[in-house]
């Protein structure tokens, strides 16, 4: 029992310990960048819901440059651009694209860090012709940009 | 897997400008199959793009997005021959990633 310490720990197994020890703690980072998607606010079925999700309705402000085609021809492939107008709206660091009349609004989340530009392009399928959103978030408040976009092929068909 | 990325970084005034076109059905888990058996969702839920191994942009998607998902993302601070790398994670656990110097 000599080579034992108070605990009952051996030298190899306290190594043992602290080094699952050291795992456990670099585990959190994984957990923690997961736990940043939105869930709930992709889970949303409404527009409200999801405005609620992200914390409350967005003011319309001119410093989103929101780009949508005015007609899709084909609802499944709608390509959309978001720019800022840095001098009217600064500290941009997420920029959220949301379809309204899709199954669940949200569509995508662009985070950027102060050194990205808050620019952000993608393709979206859109159900059905209706309002697309971009909201930008800065300081914690929220700004929106509408377009209306009519599609004449609908995006959840085969 | 790097072949389900196109990727291209390309430096502009003051700014690189990254575009990407990755490989991958975006499916809703809404639609159903010819026999009516719901096909299960699977789609791209994470996409991080780095310029020499830091995050630059860190999106996440929903299955709105378009199947076979084009990004297109600017950020500052990029030297031509640096390492632009889009790396991705879908639902159902699969993941993808490609690299490109940027020029």
């Amino acid at each position: 029992m000599g080579n034992l310490d108070p605990l009952g720990l051996t030298r190899r197994s306290f190594v043992a310990v602290s080094s699952a020890l050291f795992v456990v703690a670099a585990l959190p980072q994984k957990i923690w960048a997961a736990a940043l998607r939105p869930e709930t606010a992709f889970q949303a079925t409404t527009l409200e819901a999801t405005f609620e999700a992200l914390g409350g309705a967005p003011t319309v402000s001119d410093g989103i440059v929101f780009s949508t085609p005015d007609i899709a021809e084909n609802g499944a492939v709608v390509p959309v651009r978001i720019e800022i107008d840095t001098s009217v709206l600064s500290d941009v660091s997420k920029i959220y694209v949301i379809v309204e009349k899709n199954p669940n609004p949200l569509a995508a989340v662009f985070q950027v860090p102060p050194n990205t530009q808050p620019y952000a392009e993608t393709r979206v399928k859109v159900a059905q012709t209706g309002n697309l959103y971009a909201v930008a978030e800065a300081n914690g408040q929220l700004y929106m940009m509408q377009r209306e976009t009519k599609v004449t092929l609908g995006g959840c068909g085969g | 897997m790097a072949s389900r990325i196109r990727i291209r970084a390309q430096l502009k005034d003051d700014y690189c400008e990254v575009k990407a076109l990755m490989r991958h059905p975006m499916e809703t888990g809404m639609r159903k199959d010819q026999s009516g058996a719901a096909i299960p969702a699977n789609f791209i839920e994470d996409v991080q793009v780095l310029h020499n191994d830091v995050v630059v942009v860190q999106a996440y998607w929903g299955a709105a997005v378009s199947a076979n998902p084009f990004l297109g993302v600017r950020f500052k601070g990029g030297a031509q021959g640096d390492i632009v790398k889009v790396v991705w994670r879908d639902n159902q656990g699969d993941s993808g990633s490609g690299e490109t110097t940027i020029r």
